[in-house]
């Protein structure tokens, strides 16, 4: 059964990928991101990553894409920039995408993966308790939290200084 | 689960090519960060499959960062294609010519 699950939503993920980067709309193609994080985290419960299954959706799917389509609809961007592809740049993409593909194709083909046995379930006892995650959050990686602590300020501040418009800058100067 | 590691990598790296050849494809700045956003995902995928099938913890810790530098990413993009917008009028790349010659 979970087998099943895999193939239909690994299916269903990289349908909506394709849906994004093939979608002319830009709204339909937010959408479809948004379809393809939920097949994204529906994986990720496959491998007993529940927590960050939540996680994904609740940043991505809560956050990011409402934002994406925020602005989208603040710049309103539709009208008539429907133009077709260059040829150039199907070109690329299309040998980009195959090159990528073929490598990965390669990889897994050719090289040696651990077998089977190392199942998911029986791997990872401890997979899904909030404990292990808040373990080495606060321990081994308590520094990297910290960064991203004072990366997530910076990034508020030059959001802030990047959409204000400095008009009376003279005075404050 | 008779699904091998190697599935969840292919997979990963074809979600990962998808938004590679939209990035290269796309004219709509929005939709160039949506596929940008699409090949942060995948490397996540891949993550949390080392992760589970090798039985440590490391790569979903390490998923939290990703999602934490993903989020300040989107938020500071998006601002400067705001004030992209405001000062150009568009977010077409082939029209945001001015280093050109």
């Amino acid at each position: 059964m979970p087998d099943l699950f895999f193939y239909l939503f690994s299916v269903f993920t990289v349908v909506c990928a394709f849906g994004v980067v093939l979608n002319r709309n830009t709204v339909n193609a937010a959408i479809c991101l948004l379809l393809c994080l939920f097949g994204v985290a529906a994986l990720f419960t496959l491998l007993d990553a529940y927590l960050l299954a939540v996680l994904l959706v609740l940043v991505y799917a809560g956050a990011v894409v409402a934002l994406f389509l925020f602005i989208v609809m603040l710049l309103d961007t539709q009208g008539g920039h429907n133009r077709p592809f260059k040829s150039l740049a199907i070109f690329a993409s299309a040998a980009g995408f195959a090159l990528l593909v073929s490598g990965a194709w390669m990889l897994v083909t050719r090289g040696e993966w651990p077998a089977h046995t190392a199942s998911a379930a029986v791997a990872s006892p401890t997979g899904s308790v909030l404990k292990s995650y808040a373990e080495l959050l606060f321990t081994t990686y308590l520094l990297p939290v910290q960064i991203m602590g004072f990366l997530l300020l910076i990034a508020m501040l030059g959001v802030i200084v990047l959409c204000k418009k400095f008009e009376g800058l003279e005075d404050v100067k | 689960m008779t699904i091998g590691i190697d599935a969840f990598i292919f997979l990963s790296a074809l979600l990962f090519a998808i938004g590679f050849g939209g990035v290269l494809l796309r004219k709509n700045t929005l939709v160039i960060y949506m596929c940008l956003e699409l090949m942060l995902v995948a490397s996540t995928l891949a993550f949390v499959a080392f992760s589970s099938f090798n039985g440590t913890m490391d790569g979903n810790v390490f998923v939290f960062f990703i999602l934490t530098v993903a989020a300040a990413e989107v938020a500071v993009g998006l601002a400067i294609i705001v004030a992209l917008f405001r000062r150009r009028q568009t977010v077409q790349v082939d029209e945001l010519d001015a280093l050109k010659n």
